[in-house]
């Protein structure tokens, strides 16, 4: 059965359905919107049901001819990397869908709209993780650029449309350096055997180191600023802060992981030899963002834009994984993108609703929530604590893979990362603080607690961060093999444990 | 004495050129003798009627490759049928515009302002010249990529350009403007025919021979004069790329877009641009093929120079036409780096970015026709503020057409753009593709800036309306969207058609 087609296509259609219905039933547009993506997400788990761990060849494989003149294939198939990153996809949306019930209607257009953009954007980030030909991942890398900037611009807060203009013209110009490189290989791969865009046949191209590096840093250019990598991450805190909570979700959870994980399937898998010269260069940038990151989020007054910093040194900690070039650092990694979009999606749900209740994001206007509303203040607590990876929670175990990983290969990288863990229990638990104890501060008195619908909403990202946390293996199953792969092809062993003189 | 031979012409083969020509006589006297109330009505359905058998025609010819049609003077082979196609399919949606006289003048010969023109005003007159001129550069566009000798290059290049020049002066509003683009247009066509002509002199003198087929053979012998290639070359060169508007050859091309009248300016644009550089890929793949070392440097320069320009000076346009000329400014320099590419790719990437552009700027300048005021059409850009708001719709087509001019992805823009950049890289331009791509973001900035604009700000509390477009209107912006995004997502069928028959004749 050819599943990816079919979880790409289920969006599409309840996008189609709710475009025919009229502008008045905008409930029903919600409920369709709502309906669409929990089938998107039961065909997801079906899929993850018939995925065969052990096996690390590309599985549920379809491929057609798209452009034949160009030998361009609408060609798709997921290894383990590329399938947990689909499923926590599949499993964000219809929360995001919940949580915001009413997040479209602060917008300039229709409720309408605002499902049909985010059922098309959802298309398109399956699309993006399924594609295993180059120019099909292109097509949905830039193409999902245009529902998120018309999410931020048309339905966010603030400065929403220069935070949108912002996103688009940083995308785009990383995307246009990827188009140079794929041209690039396009022109390489016809002199060398016939047009293609097949990522297995673009890896065994030869090409000369200058060369490969160039057309490395095309690709890691707009990986890094997708992702976002320091200093490349000055879009981020504008449009997480503009965006409703639900886009903010899907952008950092979702969107931003296309970053990270085309570092995995396009620069590591075509440029073996320029990601070895490159490794130290990012390594450093990956331990700076870790920190700057940090630093920022602990001068952060403003919740939203404190949630985009936490995810610049996150996103550090990942691409640290990526290129330390060790199994557990890439399983780390890749379950770090997984947790991340977790415990993001709890951190950004629970702040919008407590920003919509509050009418401000200043965290300094919040105080003594523990009191008023108990429910809401203990979920934005274990986000919190998921997010400065408390052992117990999903976030831990990522972390601590990744520092492990990098640890045997880059001590000192991996030493200064952990500083980072530190710097994270201050930016988590001093907003903690400001804003769910102490004294109640005026205008906070009345707040409303969550109600069943965001109970609902919250519970299953509460649920996951809380079982991956003590139980990891579901997830890390499926990815493991998939990391060892990457790792050898790569030409990596594991570098053996060294013990301290004993 | 020699004796004297006369012509043989197929006229089937000819048979394009020579029915848009008859649809233009038959437009004359239908001016000349038809009573005043039947003449808009006759007049578009002749000019229609003459397009479409045209194309028919084109159609009919398509496989029939042949140096003979008239006596060596032009040469029927894919790229050139490919490019009447194009040439006819953009004409035909352009008449659609041009059917709303609306925009033009009462009586274009009358002085601004003066009391002739009050009265034709008055009196509710609505000329009907413009069909049969833009049938004659019609014609003259069919021929021009299909000339096979100088002569007959230049001949076609003044049938094009003249009624041309006559179009851009015929703005109902604002005629001073419109008649100062004319004659600006007139002046500087005038000096780039003078060079054109001058490059043709240098080329007989170098080879002996009016005919491109014995330029080329004169270039691979390489006996001639090399000053006087040298020459030639550059002086041709630089007459078709002021028709294309190439930088530094482009200072008409902002006034002209902006003085003429809106529907002329779509015409002019798109449909120019398919003819002169249908001439230009023509004479460069075969005549100078083999002197590539003489302008392949020079014309790398230019096309850098011509992207990057027209990219940066958009940014500071206010005025929607204005900003969609300097856009096409910066077009002709990405079509460059199909000329530049020199290799079979390079030749089918020119031909499908040509019909693509064509397409998406008619459609553009068809929504440019609709927003307007009790003055007339607003290009004014603050005043298209939430325009997005009012007309939905209309907005949505504008920002596809812009999306697809920045070449994102799902519009044809976005194959048009690979597949050109990747004819010039394989051809070894490597700096025109990296000027290329970092344009197209420089580019990418005016166009998003205009979709801001349009959905992102709230409307401007005046009479800034977007008219209800009439039928034929309506056709050519739901046909070039549509045709838009096909593209763009199945652009298979035509780029297999266009590999499989655009080959050179030499």
């Amino acid at each position: 059965m050819n599943y990816l087609t079919l979880i790409m296509a289920i969006p599409l259609f309840g996008a189609a359905l709710i475009a025919t219905l009229p502008q008045s039933k905008s409930l029903l547009a919600k409920q369709l919107a709502l309906g669409t993506t929990l089938i998107a997400a039961a065909a997801t788990i079906a899929m993850t049901m018939k995925f065969e761990r052990e096996n690390t060849a590309l599985q549920f494989v379809e491929s057609y001819d798209w452009i034949k003149a160009f030998g361009i294939k609408y060609a798709v198939g997921v290894d383990g990397i590329a399938l947990v990153l689909i499923l926590m996809t599949a499993l964000l949306t219809p929360i995001v869908i919940l949580a915001g019930w009413n997040e479209s209607e602060g917008g300039r257009w229709s409720t309408k709209t605002f499902y049909i953009l985010i059922l098309v954007l959802q298309t398109m980030s399956f699309g993006v993780f399924a594609a295993t030909d180059v120019f099909l991942f292109y097509v949905f890398f830039e193409a999902m650029l245009v529902p998120v900037y018309f999410l931020i611009g048309g339905y966010g807060s603030g400065e929403r449309s220069a935070a949108a203009v912002k996103f688009l013209l940083y995308s785009l110009l990383g995307g246009l350096l990827m188009l140079a490189s794929i041209i690039a290989l396009y022109v390489l791969s016809g002199e060398q055997g016939g047009h293609t865009f097949n990522i297995a046949a673009l890896s065994q191209l030869e090409m000369s180191s200058t060369t490969e590096n160039f057309l490395f840093l095309g690709f890691f250019i707009a990986f890094a600023i997708k992702a976002p990598l320091f200093p490349f991450h000055t879009w981020l805190p504008d449009a997480a802060k503009s965006a409703t909570p639900g886009t903010s979700v899907l952008l950092l959870g979702v969107l931003d992981k296309v970053g990270t994980f085309g570092m995995i399937r396009y620069c590591l898998a075509i440029f073996p030899e320029a990601t070895k010269t490159f490794t130290p260069l990012i390594i450093t940038l990956s331990v700076i963002s870790i920190l700057y990151g940090a630093f920022l989020a602990i001068g952060a007054k403003d919740i939203k834009r404190l949630i985009a910093y936490t995810s610049i040194s996150h996103f550090g900690f990942i691409t640290l994984g990526i290129f330390a070039m060790t199994t557990q650092g890439h399983s780390g990694a890749t379950l770090y993108m997984f947790n991340h979009g977790f415990s993001t999606a709890a951190l950004f749900l629970v702040a919008g609703w407590m920003i919509s209740r509050r009418g401000s994001s200043t965290i300094a206007d919040f105080g003594g929530l523990q009191r008023v509303t108990p429910v809401m203040a203990w979920s934005f607590f274990i986000a919190g604590l998921s997010s400065l990876a408390l052992p117990g929670l999903s976030s831990f175990v990522s972390e601590f893979l990744v520092l492990v990983g990098t640890f045997t290969r880059y001590p000192v990288a991996a030493v200064i990362a952990t500083f980072g863990i530190v710097l994270a229990a201050l930016y988590i638990l001093i907003p903690v603080q400001r804003a769910l104890h102490g004294a109640t501060e005026p205008g906070n008195e009345n707040l409303k607690d969550l109600n069943l619908r965001e109970k609902i909403a919250i519970a299953p990202v509460i649920a996951v961060i809380v079982l991956l946390g003590f139980y990891p293996a579901p997830v890390l199953n499926i990815i493991n093999p998939a990391a060892a792969q990457v790792i050898s092809q790569m030409g990596f062993s594991d570098p053996a444990p060294t013990h301290g003189g004993k | 004495m020699s004796e004297f031979i006369s012509p043989v012409l197929s006229y089937s083969l000819l048979s394009p050129i020579l029915v848009v020509f008859g649809g233009a006589i038959i437009g004359v006297l239908i001016e000349a003798f038809a009573a005043k109330s039947v003449r808009p009505v006759a007049q578009i359905s002749v000019t229609i009627g003459t397009l479409v058998l045209s194309l028919v025609q084109v159609w009919r010819i398509r496989d029939s490759g042949s140096t003979s049609a008239a006596m060596g003077s032009v040469i029927i082979d894919g790229p050139g049928v490919l490019l009447q196609a194009s040439i006819l399919i953009i004409a035909i949606l352009a008449v659609f515009l041009i059917a709303d006289t609306e925009n033009f003048a009462a009586a274009a010969a009358a002085i601004p302002g003066s009391p002739e023109e009050r009265e034709s005003i008055a009196r509710g007159q609505q000329m009907t010249e413009v069909f049969p001129l833009t049938l004659f550069a019609v014609a003259g566009m069919l021929l021009f990529p299909i000339a096979s000798d100088l002569i007959t290059l230049f001949v076609a290049l003044e049938v094009l350009s003249l009624p041309l020049y006559l179009m851009a002066g015929l703005s109902r509003r604002r005629r001073l403007l419109s008649q100062e683009s004319a004659l600006k247009y007139f002046l500087l066509g005038a000096f780039s025919s003078a060079f054109f002509l001058f490059g043709a002199a240098y080329l007989y003198g170098y080879s002996g021979s009016v005919t491109f087929g014995g330029i080329r053979t004169a270039v691979i012998g390489g006996t001639g004069n090399d000053v006087f290639l040298l020459v030639g070359i550059a002086f041709l060169s630089i007459g078709l790329l002021f028709k294309v508007g190439a930088v530094p050859f482009h200072a008409w091309s902002p006034d002209v877009y902006q003085g003429a009248p809106t529907p002329v300016t779509a015409f002019m644009a798109a449909a120019t641009k398919v003819a002169a550089f249908g001439a230009m890929l023509r004479i460069y793949y075969t005549s100078f093929a083999n002197a590539e070392w003489s302008w392949r440097p020079l014309l790398v320069d230019i096309a850098i120079i011509t992207m990057v320009f027209g990219s940066l000076v958009a940014i500071a346009q206010r005025d929607v036409k204005r900003m969609l000329a300097y856009s096409s400014i910066a077009h002709a320099g990405f079509l460059l780096a199909g000329v530049i590419a020199l290799n079979k790719a390079g030749l089918d990437a020119s031909v499908y970015y040509l019909f693509a552009y064509g397409v998406a700027t008619v459609g553009a300048f068809a929504v440019v026709t609709l927003v307007r005021d009790s003055a007339g059409e607003v290009t004014d850009l603050n005043r298209w503020a939430g325009l997005g708001k009012r007309s939905p719709w209309v907005a949505t087509s504008f920002a596809t057409f812009l999306l697809a001019f920045a070449g994102i992805p799902l519009t044809s823009g976005f194959i048009g753009k690979f597949s050109i950049f990747s004819a010039a890289y394989e051809g070894g331009a490597t700096a025109v593709v990296i000027a290329g791509v970092l344009s197209s973001a420089i580019a990418a900035f005016f166009y998003i800036r205009v979709i801001v604009l349009m959905f992102f700000s709230d409307p401007l509390e005046d009479a800034t309306s977007v008219v209800i477009p009439s039928a034929l209107t309506r056709i050519t912006v739901l046909f070039s969207v549509a045709v838009t995004i096909f593209l763009g997502v199945f652009p298979s069928p035509l780029l297999d058609f266009i590999s499989n028959i655009a080959i050179f004749i030499r």
